[in-house]
């Protein structure tokens, strides 16, 4: 059993959740994720680490309620237990391997969309504390929905925007990464972009045509993110891949996005049945597609 | 009473257990185990013994039930055998030990593995127990998996003394017995009472810790103070085709599909995981994980059709799976091979182009070869395609382990008694031979024990 330590409520349907997990804790790294298992009839839950703490032995995560299983987790508190927590799962980010003064010469920006702020915090976290400055873009479809935009504030060069204008650049992340190329004659060699699918679809077709090298990370449905069931897998570059193991971080590129969004719809019937089948009394239909 | 014909076994009528996931064979009475039994001839030069890949002492067990007593028989399995119900239950016994009966000869070979079954459930009925640990040495052994070969290696090490502790992956324990092999051909109490009887070895075992990401192997020699590990980390990477519209929603492996169905449990209503089963499921593959997807797929309410290419002769599932399977109404479509999957806008399939196949001269495996018929090529129309192609070991544990080698087929290079290339570091099972048998795991996994025994000892010495 794992505990939840700590809770925190940081927009509607958003929260943060600190798990007592020493080995995870341990052997965290940015680009890594989770797998928590809720209770003895949960699903297996996939969820980018957020932050690690070693001494404390806490790993932070940040999810949305979107589905059956995510509102299920949404009703815990801290002191509560969830039945299984297991990772590190797949491979850390590539930088976290690269040599770090031919980083510290690059010019890297993140963009983030919706909870996929929450992955790009270790990164943007492990940069700043190896010494290197980075632009990151959040956004966000209004206001309310932006998160953790103090801790991010204190890592990188923020700029924020919503979809309706809320609150900073009224616009999505892509038209943000384009005014500052064109428009403030920023020059990057690095993008790493984080979000919804569709959003990480769109910010590649724009590196493309911009010229940045640009770094994604999938998040296919999964079952044992292990590499045994073969749920995940991704074409990246024609090849078949297991996000779970190969990735979840690939060469966005290369990336089929079209195939991964068909198939992270594969379940929406049965997970739209089962819903029902247990909450009829919230009656609406939630369709996914945040991350 | 005729002693060339078996002693039927009871088993759930196909039409009713076509809809539910209890066990298809309901095993022998104490009656007629003991009938079944007395038919053995207690050969002095038993042929049977030298055809059970762990040599169990077959006319031994059988007479104690034939003598009725049951606890007993179960005793002289244990000296061989770290888990009689399931081997009674999955292994090929009929080209193994039943095999090379010398009943077979003139009529049917005794139900050698049924009587194991029984005597095993029977003892687990009966709470007998098989096994004492010796006092514990306080030297301390990690096993990486707990599938087959990792339980028979922790359990073997617990009997000699030591202090082990089982790292397991997933959430539950039995490896592919309860994620791959269904309920109705294994439940789930028969391996969760294994694990009991490990744990009351004193054996720990922890779930949700993957060696290589968690915990590495060095972490577990240098850091956390085990002397040896051993890697029964099984062949769980499944493989696919490479066929166009592989990737269209409604492929699975079968890896996949069993998982969500057995270890998740999403065939019960109350479980939360989801599972896709059309209206019509073609299953690729002929060995038991492809019965194994096929009977789950219409137990789940779909129409199943097998699609193997070589001939039924040449399916590698075991005999009584197969029969099984048809009984309860899976189609199969032998001599076919599928080209490509079809599939609409939306990317959901509705069809496998097939072709025709036909066999030719013999492989390296003995088997003769299938070839295409040119032109023979059809349209099956199914909304759901499993793929079951068999599966190789996970690269993590050589990946992120240095030292340790690996062969061309992604498989832990180890000699006979289970060391690998790393010192202190030794591997048997699945991971070692890639997929394979239950029984041949255990063996491994029983080989290794002695191995590390050996191993700790001498280096004690030193
Ligand atoms: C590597 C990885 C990292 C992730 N990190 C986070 C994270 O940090 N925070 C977070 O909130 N979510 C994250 N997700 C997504 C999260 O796992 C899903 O939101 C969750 O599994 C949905 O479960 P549910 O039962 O609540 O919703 P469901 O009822 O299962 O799903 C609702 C809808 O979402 C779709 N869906 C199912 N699985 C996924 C998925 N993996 N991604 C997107 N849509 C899916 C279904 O098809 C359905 O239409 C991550 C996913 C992966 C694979
Ligand atoms: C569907 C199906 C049906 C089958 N039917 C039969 C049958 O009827 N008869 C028969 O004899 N054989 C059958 N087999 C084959 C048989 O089950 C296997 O040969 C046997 O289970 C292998 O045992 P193992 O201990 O080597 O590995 P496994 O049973 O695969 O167990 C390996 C365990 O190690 C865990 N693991 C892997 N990597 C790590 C890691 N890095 N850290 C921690 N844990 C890890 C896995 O999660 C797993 O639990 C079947 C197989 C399948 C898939
Ligand atoms: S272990 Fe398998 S091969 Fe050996 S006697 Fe039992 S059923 Fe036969
Ligand atoms: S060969 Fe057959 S008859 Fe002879 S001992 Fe073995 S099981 Fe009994
Ligand atoms: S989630 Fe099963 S292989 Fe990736």
């Amino acid at each position: 059993m794992y505990k939840i330590v700590e809770r925190n409520d940081l927009a509607p349907n958003i929260f943060l959740m600190k798990i007592l997990a020493p080995r995870v804790a341990k052997s965290a790294q940015p680009g890594q994720f989770i797998i928590i298992r809720i209770d003895e009839k949960g699903e297996r839950i996939p969820l980018t680490i957020c932050d690690y703490d070693r001494e404390e032995g806490t790993v932070s995560i940040v999810v949305q309620a979107l589905g059956s299983s995510t509102k299920k987790m949404e009703a815990y508190q801290a002191g509560d237990y969830f039945a299984d927590f297991v990772g590190p799962l797949g491979v850390p980010s590539e930088f976290t391997k690269a040599d770090l003064s031919e980083l510290k010469k690059k010019k890297i920006v993140f963009i983030a969309g919706g909870v996929g702020v929450a992955p790009v915090y270790p990164q943007a976290k492990w940069m700043h504390e190896h010494g290197i400055d980075v632009d990151i873009i959040i956004g966000a479809r209004t206001k309310e929905l932006l998160i953790l935009e103090e801790q991010m504030s204190k890592v990188g060069n923020l700029h924020l925007s919503t979809d309706d204008g809320s609150y900073g650049y009224h616009g999505r992340v892509t038209d943000v990464l384009e005014d500052l190329v064109k428009n403030q004659g920023k020059q990057y060699d690095q993008a790493i972009a984080i979000g919804p699918m569709i959003m990480m679809k769109f910010v590649c077709i724009l590196t493309k045509k911009l010229g940045i090298p640009t770094v994604v990370s999938l998040n296919p449905i999964m079952v044992d993110g292990t590499g045994m069931c073969g749920a995940c897998r991704v074409t990246v570059g024609g090849e078949t891949k297991f996000a779970c193991v190969d990735g979840p971080e690939f060469d966005g590129h290369l990336v089929d996005f079209d195939e991964a969004i068909q198939r992270q719809a594969q379940y929406k019937k049965e997970e739209h049945e089962h819903e029902h089948h247990h909450h009829h009394k919230n009656g609406k239909c939630h369709i996914r597609g945040e991350y | 009473m005729d002693r060339f014909t078996r002693t039927p076994i009871r088993e759930q009528d196909p039409k009713v257990r076509a809809t539910n996931f209890k066990e298809v064979c309901l095993g022998y009475t104490e009656e007629e185990a003991m009938k079944e039994a007395k038919r053995c001839l207690q050969c002095k030069k038993p042929q049977c013994r030298g055809n059970c890949p762990v040599s169990i002492d077959i006319p031994g067990f059988i007479k104690e039930i034939a003598e009725g007593n049951f606890a007993q028989a179960a005793k002289v399995l244990a000296e061989y055998t770290a888990l009689p119900a399931v081997c009674g239950r999955v292994c090929p016994q009929e080209v193994q030990c039943e095999k090379t009966c010398v009943l077979g000869k003139k009529g049917e070979p005794i139900a050698i593995g049924k009587l194991e079954r029984f005597a095993a459930d029977w003892a687990r009925e009966h709470d007998v127990e098989v096994g004492k640990a010796k006092e514990n040495n306080g030297i301390k052994v990690a096993i990486v998996g707990a599938g087959p070969a990792g339980i028979t290696c922790a359990g073997d090490l617990a009997k000699e003394g030591y202090d082990v502790t089982i790292f397991e992956a997933l959430h539950q324990p039995g490896g592919v017995l309860v994620y791959g092999i269904p309920e109705f051909r294994l439940p789930d109490t028969v391996v969760q009472h294994e694990i009991e009887n490990l744990k009351k070895l004193g054996v720990k075992v922890e779930t949700d810790v993957i060696i290589g990401r968690t915990l590495t192997i060095e972490a577990l020699l240098e850091e956390e103070g085990f002397e040896a590990v051993f890697l029964g980390s099984g062949a769980g990477l499944p493989r696919f085709m490479g066929i166009p519209g592989e990737n269209y929603n409604g492929v699975f492996s079968a890896n996949e599909f069993l998982t969500r169905n057995n270890l998740m449990k999403a065939f019960k209503e109350d479980y939360d995981t989801p599972i896709k089963v059309g209206q019509k499921v073609a299953v690729v593959g002929g060995g038991n994980v492809a019965m194994d997807a096929a009977r789950t797929a219409l137990r789940l309410g779909a129409e199943v059709y097998i699609v193997y290419r070589r001939s039924e002769e040449e399916l590698p599932a075991r005999l009584e799976e197969v029969h099984h399977a048809k009984e309860e109404g899976v189609q199969f479509k032998l001599l076919t091979n599928p080209i490509e999957i079809i599939g609409n806008e939306e990317g959901w399939v509705t069809g496998m182009k097939c072709i025709q196949m036909e066999l030719g001269e013999p492989d390296e495996s003995g088997r003769r070869r299938p070839k295409p018929i040119p032109g023979s090529e059809f349209l099956l129309e199914v909304d759901t395609v499993i793929m079951s192609l068999g599966t190789s070991p996970n690269p993590l544990l050589a990946s992120t382990t240095e030292g340790l080698e690996i062969n061309k087929w992604g498989c832990i290079v180890a000699d006979e008694t289970g060391q690998t290339s790393k010192e202190g570091v030794f591997a048997g099972g699945d991971a070692v031979t890639g997929a394979a048998t239950v029984i041949l795991a255990m063996e491994a996994g029983k080989k290794a024990a002695q191995g590390i025994h050996k191993y700790i000892q001498s280096k004690k010495e030193n």
